[in-house]
């Protein structure tokens, strides 16, 4: 049964197309990491499944209710004049939790996150790793059946990236949501999801999707594998591919010239096809 | 430090070049008095200056009260039904472009020739009003989109919302628009005064009018730096008081 889902769904903006048509499923409990150049659509989709916004065309189902749905966006997006515990107690309190029970489940999930001490510190006072902690800390306080992660790591240092990385996938193997995980890096998307999907650049479609073989909870050197190194290079194929060419069914086909690794991809028939394509 | 001392120094300059000019080219006191003899006029009439600008401070600051209240309740109307801020906007726009002086006789008649005072406070709210509406219907709007799209997924209610999220995210544009609007609530009751007189408490325009019609001129001139000084200390009141609600505010 899936979680949530978007068939044949289109977005149009009075600038134009958005997105699609997108046709995307979440199973329980997998993590999906949507890849795709800036202005494909990646985030329009990631609030079309949090229901933030709805569809011109197409369908979006979703099993996960209302409360059991959480964001983390790009920034933080902490409320400065609160402490981080009141921060991560907000949509608990919102949902009608006491005060005092939706604070000590904060505290709690501060704790989850590496936080227990900064928990009346504000905003303010956090470095961008310990920001992004407590964000995601608020959203995994309502235990959600569905967390979508908008980019969450775009504005942190890669040292503080790969630990959280670590820290998130750690989570999500214990409350085991269904996970959407938004990035234009190849290498973190192929590094946190199960399976990968790739939107085209424009209004997006999508151009493929890789399978990512390995546990959740990564091994040390994860990275260095030669598996990981030839899913990065799959992933870059299909990002790689002109935008005309796209079709959902279509396997992936040529190299990336710059995904400097001198594995060729598992996946991949023919030649190089050429630059990553950026025209609509 | 040379940063700090430059205004000071200017202004001594400015000063004794005055205090020089009239006594080398022998300016009646009338026309144009020294600093020195409106220094001592100032001390002269320092207590019933004192008491004069009391009067005109605290019809400011009670007209700065009701703009206040009734600013942020209409702002909060606006930030609540979208409709309410449509509706109001021709009026705020002529609340804004309207001159003061040229309202403050018609003001004058309504509050009844016997309460000058009112009118001034009234016309002192009507100046401060703008700042304060302007500034917190822009502040309940500047809400974090993000945390906007929090709000909705966790389903919070409107009140939730505006309490929670639109008030606090405000609060930086409406202590900006007070302090704006401190300033001209000042301004707004000695022009009001001017027209409608001050009533029994004779505020410092009254002072004013009443050296200068006189000749008087160093004691009119002492009243005009009492005014200055006022309004640079509220001002100061004000940007400390705000300086310290958003360092507050911000958890720093």
């Amino acid at each position: 049964m899936s979680i949530a889902s978007l068939q044949a769904v289109e977005v149009d903006y009075p600038r134009g197309r958005a997105l699609g048509p997108v046709d995307l499923a979440l199973a329980a409990g997998e993590v999906v990491a949507l890849v795709g150049p800036s202005g494909c659509g990646k985030s329009t989709a990631l609030r079309l499944l949090a229901g933030l916004e709805q569809p011109t065309r197409g369908t979006v189902s979703r099993a996960a209710g209302k409360g059991e749905t959480s964001v983390v966006f790009q920034a933080p997006t902490l409320a400065p004049w609160m402490s981080a515990a009141a921060n991560v107690a907000l949509p608990l309190e919102l949902a009608g939790m006491q005060k005092a029970q939706a604070r000590a489940k904060a505290r709690e999930a501060l704790a989850k996150v590496g936080l227990d001490g900064a928990q009346d510190a504000r905003p303010a006072q956090l470095s961008g790793g310990m920001a992004m902690r407590a964000s995601l800390a608020r959203a995994l306080v309502t235990a959600p059946r569905l967390l979508l992660l908008d980019e969450p790591f775009a504005a942190l240092d890669e040292i503080t990236r790969r630990a959280l990385a670590d820290d998130v996938l750690a989570l999500c193997a214990v409350l085991s949501p269904a996970v959407v995980f938004v990035t234009h890096n190849v290498e973190e998307a192929v590094y946190m999801a199960g399976r990968v999907v790739v939107l085209t650049p424009g209004p997006g479609v999508v151009a493929g999707e890789v399978a990512v073989e390995g546990p959740l909870v990564r091994p040390a050197g994860f990275r260095t594998t030669a598996a990981f190194r030839q899913t990065v290079e799959a992933v870059s194929a299909l990002l790689a591919r002109p935008p005309q060419s796209a079709s959902p069914t279509a396997p992936p086909a040529g190299e990336h010239p710059g995904a400097g690794a001198s594995g060729s991809s598992p996946a991949g028939g023919g030649g190089p096809k050429g630059r990553r394509g950026t025209a609509p | 430090m040379t940063r700090r001392l430059a205004p000071i120094l200017f202004v001594a300059f400015l000063l004794a070049a005055w205090e020089g000019a009239c006594r080398v080219l022998h300016v009646p006191a009338y026309l144009l008095p020294a600093p020195s003899q409106i220094a001592g006029a100032l001390v002269e009439a320092g207590p019933l200056l004192a008491l004069s600008a009391w009067g005109t401070l605290s019809t400011a600051l009670a007209g700065l009260a009701l703009a206040a209240l009734i600013a942020l309740a209409l702002a909060f109307g606006a930030a609540l039904r979208p409709i309410v801020e449509d509706a109001f906007a021709p009026v705020a726009a002529v609340l804004q472009v309207t001159p003061v002086i040229a309202v403050a006789p018609l003001v004058t008649i309504w509050a009844g020739i016997e309460h000058p005072g009112r009118a001034v406070t009234a016309l002192a709210a009507v100046i401060a009003f703008f700042p304060i509406y302007s500034g917190a219907v822009a502040g309940l709007k500047a809400a974090d989109p993000d945390l906007s799209r929090l709000f909705d997924l966790h389903g919070a209610s409107g009140w939730q919302r505006l309490w929670r999220l639109r008030l606090p995210s405000a609060l930086p544009a409406i202590l900006e628009g007070l302090k704006v609007a401190a300033g001209l609530a000042l301004v707004g009751a000695v022009a009001a005064e001017f027209v409608a007189g001050s009533g029994s408490s004779q505020g410092l325009a009254w002072r004013m009018l009443e050296s200068f019609n006189r000749l008087q001129t160093a004691r009119g001139f002492a009243a005009l730096a009492v005014l200055a000084a006022m309004g640079v200390a509220l001002h100061a009141a004000l940007g400390a008081a705000e300086a310290r609600l958003l360092a507050w505010w911000r958890g720093r």
